[in-house]
């Protein structure tokens, strides 16, 4: 108890020192999978991933990542096992930010596509369990969280298939795939700009303090999703749109079309991955500054001190900032086969599944679902040839992570406890 | 290297490959109208250096198949079967093989193709080259067809392309049938061995266009399939 009075400043400094490393993780880590797509699809420049990807993750993470951070922060474990000794509660948590950090730190330097939420999850169990008590984690939430990173995929995937098969009826195995696309493109903007707004109305706009009416709600929606139509129609008249098309050429402008689509599905795959990443680095450390700012009360409803969120934030577009050109490059060279009409295709799919799973609280993987888009657009046979060996790896060090973080936040736990008792 | 995102899912994909390799596989028969035009001028010179040429061609579209073949580890994922696309491979190739053992047969023995048949000859030379042109069309509608999914109207026309170049092929038959008959009615006045052969080039002339059509019932197979 009196170690979070004395040192109470120096704890909670700690803790947001290790929440910034780990948001400088995540956006580092991850930009390569929020906004690859796009740049490996030519839709989009490095620069103007780097630049859409900082503006809509810190948009993401500022309007829309409360929800997730609660589950982060009091959902994993069971609170009741900390009433006692909450400094506990607060070395592990503390000790969890420095491992998952850390171990995206040596992932990043070895070349492994870890997910950001499983080294998080992964570290506050390994703390919960070792350090306290096997009882202390809430291991029904921990099932629930676990299981949604096997079902998110696969909802992707489905998504990104039913997505994929509609472009495919309505636009290219049409008479005039260029008039259809034009067409229906604006449609599909207006789809992805709907389910980014309505998700971040009904979830995100708490905190800033706006209150709007379930109607009222879904009327902004509606409206966001008409005017992202509506300037998409217009970007897309602007296109120049080679003339002498034959048949070759037809689809080459239906994808420049498509190219303008990308754009927006870039945006809203850095909003989601904004608004769900961005709890893994300060879910941990929001309950560190509850626990500490109440003297060692844990409170059941504390609201997120106003610093946490726009911290996490920041440190997320740092980490994209300073590695986000290192990762674009290597995808710049690594020429791939991929159409901005796969690419759209998976992104939006990703993106939805992020967003709503988002809403509803449950941190799940970013990568995850985007593999899994990937996989539905394969399905549908939209793409010349995916690489299940590499997926193979992909999963693989998914697997790895969970121990790996929990191991470290373990050690990292007892090492706190030493140093503070 | 560990691709540490997700772009490492994106194989290469083998389509534009085995467009560029029937690209040169049509190149490499395409000398032959030029190789008979000189031959028949007997100007053995010239049908050497096009024979070079052919041969060079034939052993780029041998690397080009290596190539393919070893990109297409058995992890991948890809929209028609990795089978036959290896099947398609291998049928593309052995179009430049028989050209390039015409050519080397043709200059070997310095064959004289008989003035009195020497036109048709040049037009069943031709038909059977439209063969290879039309599978060459029609395997580079391949990406036209990833974009539609392997379905719908792309492949419909595809199909027609496929159709037609049976059509072509049931033409060299017949002009085939035509010049081993005219052949015959000079049997008389040429070489028994030169006449041999003659039977023989006809004949191999004839499998460039059956090739070209194996081409197309194998690329049939493989949207039948999908």
């Amino acid at each position: 108890m009196e170690i979070l009075v004395n040192y109470s400043f120096e704890l909670i400094l700690i803790a947001a020192l290790f929440g910034f490393f780990m948001a400088w993780g995540i956006g580092a880590n991850d930009v390569a999978n929020a906004m690859g797509t796009s740049v490996g699809s030519k839709a989009l420049t490095i620069k103007q991933a780097i630049i859409i990807a900082m503006i809509f993750e810190f948009a993401g993470a500022y309007l829309a990542g409360g929800e997730v951070t609660s589950t982060i922060r009091k959902g994993i474990i069971d609170s009741g096992y900390f009433v006692d000794a909450p400094e506990l509660l607060v070395f592990g948590m503390t000790a969890s930010l420095l491992a998952a950090g850390f171990w995206l730190l040596i992932a990043s330097y070895l070349g492994w596509p870890v997910s950001t939420t499983h080294s998080i999850v992964g570290a506050i169990v390994g703390f919960a369990a070792v350090g306290v008590s096997v009882d202390a984690v809430a291991w029904g939430k921990v099932a629930g969280i676990v299981g949604s990173w096997i079902v998110t995929p696969a909802i992707s995937g489905f998504i990104a298939y039913l997505i994929f098969m509609s472009a495919q009826k309505l636009i290219f195995n049409t008479d005039d795939p260029l008039k259809n696309a034009k067409r229906y493109v604006p449609v599909y903007m207006g789809f992805a700009g709907f389910v980014l707004s309505l998700v971040t109305i009904k979830k995100g706009l708490k905190h800033v303090g706006l209150h709007l009416s379930p109607v009222e709600g879904y009327a902004w929606a509606i409206g966001i999703a008409v005017l992202v139509g509506i300037l998409g129609s217009l970007a897309i008249s602007r296109l120049k749109i080679d003339p002498k098309a034959d048949r070759r050429m037809h689809y080459a402008n239906v994808e420049k079309v498509f190219a303008i689509l990308m754009v927006v599905t870039a945006c809203c795959m850095a909003f989601a991955h904004g608004s769900n990443d961005v709890a893994n680095a300060i879910g941990p450390l929001a309950a560190v500054v509850s626990v500490v700012s109440n003297e060692g009360e844990i409170a059941k409803k504390a609201a997120l001190a106003w610093w946490i969120l726009p911290l996490g934030a920041v440190g997320i577009v740092a980490g994209l900032a300073i590695f986000g050109h290192r990762v674009m490059a290597t995808i710049g060279q690594g020429i791939t086969h991929l159409t901005p009409s796969r690419g759209f295709a998976a992104e939006l799919a990703a993106a939805s599944t992020v967003v709503i799973a988002s809403g509803t609280g449950l941190p799940i993987s970013t990568t995850q679902t985007l593999v899994g888009a990937v996989l539905g657009v394969g399905m549908a046979r939209g793409i010349a040839a995916l690489n299940l060996s590499v997926i193979r790896n992909i999963v693989v060090s998914w697997v790895v992570t969970l121990p790996a973080g929990a191991v470290m936040s373990i050690i990292f736990f007892y090492i706190l406890k030493a140093i503070f008792s | 290297m560990p691709l540490n995102n997700i772009m490492g899912v994106f194989a290469k994909s083998p389509i534009k490959p085995l467009e560029e390799h029937i690209n040169k596989v049509h190149a490499c028969s395409e000398e032959l109208t030029k190789f008979f035009k000189v031959v028949l001028q007997q100007d053995w010179k010239a049908a050497a250096e096009i024979r070079l040429k052919i041969s060079t061609l034939e052993k780029e579209a041998d690397a080009l198949k290596r190539e393919i073949r070893l990109k297409l580890p058995s992890g991948l994922f890809m929209p028609v079967e990795r089978t036959d696309m290896l099947e398609l491979l291998t049928q593309q190739d052995k179009i430049a093989n028989i050209v390039k053992d015409i050519a080397g047969r043709v200059l070997g023995r310095e064959m004289v193709i008989p003035e009195s048949i020497a036109d048709d000859f040049e037009k069943y030379v031709a038909r059977c080259i439209d063969a290879t042109a039309l599978a060459k069309k029609a395997i580079n509608e391949l990406d036209e067809l990833l974009e539609t999914g392997f379905r719908g109207r792309e492949v419909d026309l595809v199909e027609k392309m496929i159709h037609e170049l049976d059509l072509i092929e049931d033409d060299t038959d017949t002009m085939q049938i035509r010049l081993r008959k005219q052949l015959r009615s000079l049997e008389s006045e040429l070489n028994p061995v030169d006449v041999m052969f003659l039977y023989n080039i006809i004949e191999w002339v004839g499998a460039v266009a059956d090739q070209a059509e194996r081409v197309g019932a194998r690329l049939e197979l493989m949207l039948a399939r999908s």
